[in-house]
């Protein structure tokens, strides 16, 4: 064990926690910040995602000395940046959202697409969702509302 | 007046929802937050067979129960409430907020929001003006009509909140309407409520309701009151924003897994992996030793590893070498049970689910007959939030935090671990991560208590992805044989089908479902179909595997209306019959299914000519009140992968409350279904699931989603549940699109995509055909970037 010190949201963390720890672990149990979610461990589902100096990472399987001294951004702090709120409002503008669990993760992977692609299409929204699933079957909304983010008319949608 | 901006538009028959963006002024603000920091609750005891007076009569005179639970409820209920409180559902106090305290448990579906506004309608108050708490623990006032027990499912909530929620509201306005028009002096029928104030047309005085809190406290409440007729709704039927949103896209959102108390502790489990067997014993090698673990338990089938965080706790798991004593159950396997079920159809004793006219008699008159076996697999629940569950165990009492849909169910469960009274356990139920069916069942809070109870402080016991899908209790595999005898006209003169399986019903009956009994959902989608068939014959042959099973969205029609559709599909080609024509022709005394089976076609472009190997299927079902078409259109590659090109849903659900959400539900529940019928099955291989995570349970993902369509009736009939309805649609009407892209029958869910494979299409593509749909799954898995900074 070490103590490390990440920043999060902007903040700095002074963590006692060994190497191997994945980051989503030390980002709920240690830090308590709970809105990154835990889905598989494995990253195949994606509820995990978070932002290491703005690009998507699965926190699950993220060790801790992997992350050195970059900046994570959580659900927490996303709406802290202007993609990230304008993501969040959008969400529920479109009303994407139903159980929730994964929105986190969705919203972690649309902000940081928007973030390197301002003016995504269809293939750019495959390519970068494709690894947040969504058991409510969220999806043909999740597309509409980054396209409505990015300030696109969501068509035939 | 916020505008309308989903949802039926323009007074016209027919609506086409689409995604357009939400006005500001539908947005009710600040009660959302309240909501969700509200999250904790308690319930009373469950008990099957008694509903609520709450729900069944409306409230009575003197039902002071209500306060009472609402005062001893837990924490987040308050203390003593000083203001007026008709009945279970409305709190209104002499200052600020009112309280509706919702019923149903929302897991997704939007049905805090649903049930606010019929509360709100007939209060007439604005959902900007109004909080929310989840109901207390109270089987006499929350038990739900439809369920007669307080529970979440079936798509039962809105069809149960329907009449006894606008029922409450109408009474609380009645009753402030005549305290003001006391105060005024006026006839009653002088004044008029809207947004949280009385007005009299004689005086043009007002009072806001809290002014008028003292007068009708303690007044009875009136019952059979009149509520509005469609045509005055000023809320329901309005497409506006949910309330439990806005903390869902921001993190604050608590769902059970989230929770944290003081002194908590994290358990990782393994449980047997071999269901039934148990714990035989345990080498450690280690595992206090990981840093940051503190105990390790065990329970008669599992073990667990406590910590001060999951990672530990996880470490420490793998320092066990544990040895599982599986009682012979290496026995089970899927081969085996698929064996049992075709044995149990074909000599196994049916019991009679619907008799109509002479079945007999009219398949040895019919003019051809079509026969056909159909099979489903098991099926898992995998909700998003992973299984868990926080619990305290006191000396004087016990603490949960989860999110259940069987909060009274949950509790008694816990109680009965602990040899308890059932009021001696809190329950604060949770936002629910995906419920599905899942989360009806207490199987898992019975087993966090039984950890729990070992150590004075509490644990949250977190059951891995791998232990949630391999310990799952799964939608029943089916064996189902369907034959129809046909007229001159090619259309059925009689339906016969032998449904073999497990019975789920008997799960949730304390003296389980006795031997000869029917289970209604093993039935249901079958006995009853849309279509006028003169003679009908269901019955269904009880072969309880040895596997634990559960409802699975969509219940009994997601399972026979597969079978039925795809049939019915069958049975029309093999005379040569347009698929909706066919139905069409079945469905002249039931004008609301014929209609939504005509919109769906039409605004799928049904008949028009599409490109090779692509073709589109049709479902249609009434189920859980409504009636739904669904076209799907496919593209089926030359090595047999098949693509979803179009979804397009019409569904006459009766009133909708917010059609915003009917629609969202149609979506979501079609996608659940598809997902299902494209990828999944859960097997046995020596007892144990083969199945263990998203890589080897995969779910449909954003790219294999088409553009989708619903479209949504508008009718003054009394509302249908849609929750599950859009599950049901889905596997048939991708099933008849496949068959109506390649000429192939699949007669087997998951589909086999072997099967689908181009003959013409040479041996390249033919020998692909297997890795390449397991291919794409593994590309869809990880997106570019997800690989580059995860690894």
């Amino acid at each position: 064990m070490a103590t490390t010190t990440i920043t999060i949201n902007g903040q700095p963390h002074d963590v006692d926690v060994p190497p191997d720890m994945p980051l989503l672990w030390v980002l709920r149990d240690v830090v308590g910040l709970t809105g990154t979610k835990f889905g598989c461990g494995i990253a195949q589902c994606g509820a995990c995602t978070v932002h290491l100096d703005g690009k998507p990472a699965r926190s699950c399987v993220l060790p801790m000395s992997a992350i050195g001294g970059r900046q994570v951004t959580t659900v927490e702090g996303v709406g802290a940046t202007p993609i990230g709120q304008k993501v969040q409002q959008a969400w529920l503008g479109v009303e994407v959202v139903q159980c929730g669990y994964c929105q986190s993760g969705q919203i972690m992977s649309a902000a940081a697409l928007l973030g390197r692609n301002p003016a995504p299409d269809d293939a750019a929204i495959d390519a970068a969702m494709a690894g947040n699933i969504c058991r409510c079957g969220t999806y043909p909304r999740i597309r509409a509302a980054i396209k409505h983010a990015a300030g696109l008319k969501a068509e035939n949608v | 007046m916020p505008t309308r901006a989903h949802g039926p538009i323009g007074g016209g028959p027919i609506a086409r929802p689409a995604y357009g963006v939400l006005e500001p002024e539908d947005l009710s603000t600040a009660s959302r937050r309240r909501f969700l920091q509200a999250g904790a609750f308690m319930f009373g005891f469950a008990a099957l067979g008694h509903a609520g007076k709450a729900w069944a009569q409306g409230h009575s005179q003197g039902e002071e129960p209500s306060l009472q639970a609402l005062n001893t409820g837990g924490p987040d209920t308050g203390a003593a409430f000083d203001g007026f409180a008709p009945g279970g559902f409305i709190r209104i106090p002499r200052e600020g907020k009112i309280t509706f305290i919702i019923p149903s448990v929302e897991m997704g579906q939007g049905i805090a929001t649903g049930e606010a506004m019929m509360l709100a309608e007939e209060l007439e108050v604005g959902l900007d003006q109004i909080q929310i708490e989840w109901a207390p623990p109270n089987e006499q006032l929350y038990s739900q009509p439809i369920l007669k027990s307080q529970a979440t499912g079936g798509s039962t909530s809105t069809r149960g909140a329907w009449g006894p929620l606008r029922q409450a509201g109408a009474a609380a306005r009645t009753m402030l309407i005549g305290a003001a028009a006391q105060r005024w002096n006026v006839p009653p029928d002088t004044c008029f409520a809207e947004r949280g104030r009385v007005y009299s047309r004689s005086n043009g005085q007002s009072l806001p309701y809290g002014a008028l809190v003292a007068a009708v406290a303690s007044q009875p409440v009136p019952q059979n009151v009149a509520v509005k007729q469609p045509g005055h709704f000023k809320l329901i039927g309005r497409s506006l924003q949910r309330i439990d949103t806005p903390a869902k896209v921001n993190g604050s959102a608590q769902f059970g897994i989230d929770v944290r108390v003081p002194g908590m502790k994290i358990a990782a489990l393994e449980i047997c992996p071999v269901q039934g067997g148990r714990l035989k014993g345990f080498r450690d090698n280690g595992a206090r030793q990981v840093p940051g673990v503190v105990d390790v338990l065990r329970i008669e089938n599992a073990v667990a590893v406590v910590a001060d965080h999951y990672w530990a706790a996880k470490k420490g798991l793998e320092q066990l070498d544990l040895v599982w004593d599986n009682r012979g159950r290496e026995m089970i396997s899927t081969d085996r049970i698929r064996e049992q079920l075709a044995d149990g159809s074909a000599n196994g004793k049916p019991i009679m689910g619907r008799k109509a006219g002479d079945a007999d008699a009219a398949m040895r008159d019919a003019h051809s007959s079509v026969e056909a076996v159909y099979e489903l697999p098991f099926l898992a629940h995998a909700t998003m939030e992973p299984m868990n569950t926080t619990v305290h165990v006191r000396p004087d009492a016990c603490e949960i935090w989860v999110g259940t849909q069987a909060p009274t169910a949950a509790q008694a469960a816990a109680a009965k671990v602990l040899g308890v009274p059932p009021e001696k356990v809190i329950l604060h139920n949770h936002l629910i991560g995906g419920g599905f069916g899942r989360r009806l069942v207490a199987e898992s809070i019975t087993q966090a208590v039984q950890f729990a109870r070992q150590v004075p402080y509490p644990i949250k016991v977190i059951q891995s992805r791998e232990q949630d899908i391999q310990h799952d209790l799964f939608r029943p595999a089916y064996h189902d044989k369907i034959a129809v005898g046909l007229g001159p006209d090619g259309l059925p003169t009689v339906l016969t089908d032998r449904i073999t399986g497990g019975s789920v019903l008997g799960n949730y009956l304390s003296a389980g479902l006795p031997q000869g009994a029917i289970d209604s959902d093993a039935i249901e989608g079958a006995a009853e179909t849309p279509y006028a068939i003169p003679n009908v014959l269901v019955d269904w042959v009880r072969k309880d595997a040895p596997v634990k099973v559960n409802w699975w969205r969509g219940v009994g029609p997601a399972h026979n209306v597969y079978v039925v559709e795809s049939f019915i599909d069958e049975c029309a080609h093999s005379v040569g019959c347009d698929p909706v024509e066919y139905r069409r022709a079945m469905l002249k005394a039931n004008p609301r299914s014929r209609n939504v089976l005509n919109i769906a076609a039409a605004k799928a472009g049904w008949g028009k000519p599409l490109p090779p190997r692509t073709g589109r299927g049709i479902s249609l079902h009434d189920s859980f009140g409504s009636h739904l078409a669904l076209v799907c259109e496919v593209h089926v590659t030359p090595a047999g992968e098949v693509e979803l090109r179009r979804l397009v849903a019409a569904i006459d659900c009766g009133q909708t409350v917010n059609p915003n959400s009917v629609v969202a539900q149609i979506e979501g529940g079609v996608v659940f279904g598809l997902s299902a019928a494209l990828f999944n099955g859960i097997t046995f291989t020596n007892g144990r699931v083969d199945q263990s995570n998203f890589n080897d349970y995969r779910q449909i993902r954003i790219n294999e989603v088409p553009p989708f369509e619903v479209h949504v009736v508008q009718s003054t009939a009394d509302p249908g549940g849609v929750g599950e309805a859009g599950t049901v649609s889905a596997a048939p009407a991708l099933n008849n699109a496949i068959f109506a892209a390649t000429g192939v029958r699949l007669r087997k869910l998951p589909i086999d995509r072997t099967l689908l494979a181009d003959k013409n299409a040479g041996d390249a593509v033919l020998a692909a055909a297997v890795p390449l749909g397991l291919g794409a799954a593994a590309l869809a898995m990880m997106p570019r970037e997800g690989r580059e900074d995860a690894a």
